[in-house]
């Protein structure tokens, strides 16, 4: 396959996500503007500009009118997708890192990092219809995890919130009361910082990535732990695939020894793991530094990477892709 | 709204005066005298041609036929109004020449980390078919000049990745397995010329084979060739016949393995083939298994005619023997 490489962003991406119908595609990274892609040709559709710090990551509605973004200039910010333009800013104490649309879009989960003597938090947000109703108040706020939240999710139904951090450890609340249902267990779970965490399509199992070189794959109820692939670097970014039984993981090295190894040397592509046999299937090479963000399209086609290098890389799938057989 | 795209039309132009340039040399004084280009489908299985007319640097008038496979992807409604969305932000303003999205010019394979198995050496094949396509459909990219070298390159990859991957590699120089291709065969200097030898050497008794190496006849096969190995071809030659059993109605998704291992239970296996279309990849629902043993194909037929598998019930029988 020929990769699309898109090179609009000046510094390294830091999340891509792409809306539901599977035709366009947002990417965040430590520059000041989101920007938008179609991501059949990966031509720049747009960029949200208005950010003052470096964005963490996205979110697009259901019906892909509105974006949401969360960024380290203390701020979460409420767009147009089609046009660019600002709708409303919820201003933090602290900079916000994970934002997510609830399902029906009437809710958004933000997390707030810790930062100078403030704690995390995860809070809930209104999101109204008509933009003049339209409030700066928290629904819930949680609070009692230490070290910074670098993912939170919905999860089924809009009745739990899924976390997971720097602390390693996976919670789920329940996102009425905020109250702790179930926490992962520390012998069978992450040894270190949690980098990322994606939902399957239908929202039954999740998977998380870890610095302590692995990937795990849960049950979203139960929080049982179903499957782990290993790796041999620290874990960035993952994602499930929509149509096939497999997940991809992308890394790096510690940033310390990027610009001791040559780019050829492997470190940096996608690998593809088989979901249900946890066997790593094969790899998709071409970053020149470590991958901080994947996601598949929703039709499972194709899929994208974003790198430290400031690339993002659209891949379409060969035929070989989808005959392979384990 | 006519006006601007007129004006659009204009402005592109203008950048691109090196494009002008070249078009205005030859297509304007003999475009007249060429015939129309015609463009012939897409067909059902969405292959479309486009056979063009055009005169080379030498005055030539060539034909040039673009194969091309079109792909129909269904999109939704707010998909399709959304690719006229007008630009906004910093893509509005952006610079027409500054190439924010670029194909890579390099082949990024899909590195498996496993060697395929052995019967999935059709695999390797039609993932080189793909190559072959993506060589159709980027020639008017203009990097036509590095394809086949791609191509070739993969094809030595996918051989590097296979434990037994000589069988697929064999010097007809030479004759050594697994090392090297033909082309690049160290001894080629000390091995007999072909054409040479046809003149010195006395016709032997299998007259057609004496012809084989004269130059300018018809295309003779590699293994009919004076100097091949024929103990080989004959033995390819059983191996295609012997034992043979048909298999139609199979699903589309049915693939080699599938098919080994449908029939596998009954006894070794030769060869599974599952015939596919040369240009879509996919299946034409038919299919070929040679038995080691002729008892185990009976008993397959007897058993798996008429069985029902993906939703179609096979039809399961001896292959028949070829006309020669």
């Amino acid at each position: 396959m020929r990769p699309i490489l898109m090179k609009g962003h000046e510094r390294s991406l830091t999340f891509l996500r792409y809306n539901r119908d599977g035709d366009l595609l947002f990417s965040c990274a430590k520059d000041l503007t989101p920007t938008v892609w179609y991501a059949d040709n990966g031509d720049r559709l747009g960029t949200y500009r208005g950010h003052n710090g470096a964005v963490w990551s996205c979110d697009v509605s259901r019906d892909s009118a509105r974006l949401i973004t969360g960024s380290a200039d203390q701020t979460a910010k409420l767009w147009d997708v089609s046009t660019g333009r600002e709708l409303f800013s919820f201003r933090f104490d602290a900079p916000a890192r994970s934002v997510e649309f609830a399902i029906g879009d009437a809710l958004a989960v933000i997390t707030t990092d810790n930062f100078m003597d403030h704690v995390p938090t995860v809070q809930v947000k209104h999101i109204a219809e008509d933009l003049d109703d339209q409030t700066d108040e928290s629904a819930l706020v949680i609070t009692g995890i230490k070290g910074r939240i670098n993912r939170a999710v919905w999860g089924p139904l809009n009745r739990t919130i899924i976390t997971a951090g720097e602390d390693a450890t996976i919670r789920i609340w329940d996102s009425e009361t905020g109250k702790l249902l179930r926490e992962s267990d520390k012998e069978s779970g992450h040894q270190k910082t949690i980098s990322s965490l994606s939902k399957s399509s239908d929202w039954s199992h999740f998977i998380t990535g870890s610095l302590d070189k692995s990937a795990k794959l849960w049950d979203t109820r139960t929080l049982t732990l179903i499957k782990t692939y290993v790796t041999e670097r620290p874990v960035n970014a993952v994602d499930i695939s929509p149509t096939h039984d497999t997940v991809v993981l992308g890394g790096g090295q510690d940033a310390m020894n990027v610009t001791m190894t040559d780019h050829r040397a492997g470190k940096f592509e996608a690998k593809f793991y088989h979901k249900i046999l946890q066997e790593e299937i094969g790899g998709v090479k071409g970053h020149f530094g470590p991958i901080n963000a994947l996601a598949f399209n929703p039709d499972g086609r194709s899929f994208s990477s974003g790198g430290e290098d400031g690339y993002v890389r659209l891949h379409h799938f060969d035929s070989d892709y989808f005959n392979i057989k384990m | 709204m006519a006006v601007a795209a007129m004006q659009k039309q204009q402005q592109h132009q203008t950048e691109r005066w090196g494009d002008l340039l070249d078009d205005d040399g030859g297509d304007l004084d003999f475009g007249v005298l060429l015939p129309p280009p015609v463009v012939v489908g897409p067909d059902a299985k969405g292959i479309k041609k486009v056979i063009e007319y055009r005169i080379d640097e030498e005055g030539n008038e060539v034909k040039v036929t673009t194969t091309k496979r079109v792909r129909m992807v269904r999109r939704s409604k707010s998909a399709i109004e959304r690719r006229s969305w007008p630009k906004f932000g910093d893509a509005a303003k952006e610079a027409p020449g500054s190439r924010l999205t670029m194909v890579s010019t390099e082949e990024i394979l899909f590195d498996r980390t496993r060697a395929p198995d052995a019967i999935d050496l059709g695999q390797v094949m039609r993932s080189l078919l793909v190559d072959m396509q993506t060589v159709v459909d980027t020639i008017d990219l203009g990097s036509k000049a590095q394809e086949p070298s791609t191509s070739v390159d993969s094809l030595l990859k996918a051989n590097d990745k296979q434990p037994g991957g000589g069988l697929l590699m064999v010097c007809r120089t030479c004759g050594k397995k697994g090392d090297h291709w033909t082309s690049k065969c160290p001894y080629k200097d000390l091995a007999p010329q072909q054409g040479e030898s046809s003149t010195d050497r006395p016709p032997s008794a299998d007259g057609s084979a004496a012809q084989g190496g004269a130059p300018g006849k018809a295309y003779v096969p590699v293994f009919r060739r004076l100097g091949a190995d024929k103990s080989g071809a004959d033995v390819m030659r059983r191996r295609n016949d012997e034992n043979s059993i048909r298999v139609t109605n199979l699903s589309e998704d049915a693939r080699d393995p599938d098919l080994a291992e449908l029939f596998g239970q009954f006894g070794p296996l030769n060869r599974v083939y599952v015939a596919l279309d040369r240009a879509t990849g996919v299946s034409r629902g038919f299919g070929f298994v040679n038995f080691v043993h002729r008892e185990d194909g009976e008993n397959a037929i007897k058993k798996l005619n008429g069985y029902g598998y993906d939703n179609l019930i096979l039809n399961v029988d001896w292959a028949a023997p070829r006309p020669n």
